[in-house]
């Protein structure tokens, strides 16, 4: 556990959730970012410019963390290119299927106390894990 | 515009806050899902501490009619546990493991690691473009 980061991991969690209860409490959704990002491909009659404002801020806050001098990870992907693309695939067909991802399901809907989010969380986690362990420990010894 | 720059104060915070976590690395993400191997159990303190502060914010919240800038407040409404449900996570999970990213992180990540990210985005895209037609077709095929 040598890489185990517990302040930054607890102050990242917590901005994230100010973040979910500002969007609440200012235009009354639930930040997950799989549904935001499905409401803009497919525009329906509730498409709202917020949905596009949201995803702008979401890839502006980190830049402008940087240009402020903070501590930006490296992003580390090690999986070929048709890995990469398979799981950004499943990553999308996923989310769309089960309407949420770690932000929506995770987060918001752990908090709401669903039932719903709580089974999506419990495999998504469990089927991360297996993935992991079989490609590591598997197929990687 | 309030409603716009709402929502992009929003997204501004939270991915401040993924990077803050370090969530947009993958290797981070991996390493959590990695319970047999280095653990790395950050990624369950980024949840704890998001679900603690969602938790007490949306308890505040649920006693109004609706938000500042808009008319009503959209909690969500489903309830049913079904083979969609659950096999949309299993397919998630899959590709989560496979990459270490999940759309929050890996869209946070296109301004500071366009070259990373941009393919896996752009996979993500098509992997929802495509459910959401084929469910429609389905829809469609149904109903006639």
């Amino acid at each position: 556990m040598e890489n185990f980061t517990p302040g930054s991991a607890l102050t990242g969690g917590v901005l994230i959730g100010l973040s979910t209860v500002l969007l609440m409490g200012l235009v009354g959704r639930i930040a997950g970012i799989s549904g935001i990002v499905n409401g803009l491909l497919w525009p329906a009659a509730d498409w709202a410019g917020w949905r596009l404002a949201f995803l702008i801020g979401l890839i502006a806050g980190p830049v402008a963390w940087r240009t402020a001098g903070g501590f930006v990870p490296p992003v580390e992907i090690t999986a070929q290119l048709p890995v990469l693309l398979a799981g950004g695939l499943l990553v999308g067909a996923g989310t769309v299927l089960g309407s949420g991802c770690t932000s929506g399901h995770g987060v918001c809907g752990l908090a709401r106390l669903s039932p719903r989010s709580l089974v999506s969380t419990l495999i998504f986690m469990a089927v991360g894990i297996v993935t992991v362990f079989v490609i590591r420990h598997v197929i990687g010894d | 515009m309030k409603k716009f720059l709402a929502g992009f104060a929003a997204g501004f915070i939270f991915g401040i806050g993924l990077t803050v976590a370090q969530m947009t690395n993958p290797a981070k993400v991996l390493a959590f899902l990695d319970l047999f191997g280095a653990w790395d159990p950050s990624l369950a303190l980024v949840m704890g501490g998001a679900v603690m502060v969602t938790f007490y914010g949306f308890r505040l919240l649920r006693a109004r009619a609706a938000p500042i800038y808009d008319t009503a407040m959209r909690w969500p409404s489903l309830t049913v546990i079904d083979a969609r449900l659950i096999g949309g996570a299993a397919l998630f999970g899959l590709g989560w493991g496979l990459i270490g990213l999940c759309p929050g992180p890996a869209i946070a990540s296109l301004g500071i690691a366009p070259q990373r990210t941009a393919l896996f985005v752009l996979a993500m895209l098509a992997g929802m473009s495509l459910t959401r037609w084929l469910r429609q077709r389905r829809a469609e095929a149904a109903a006639v």
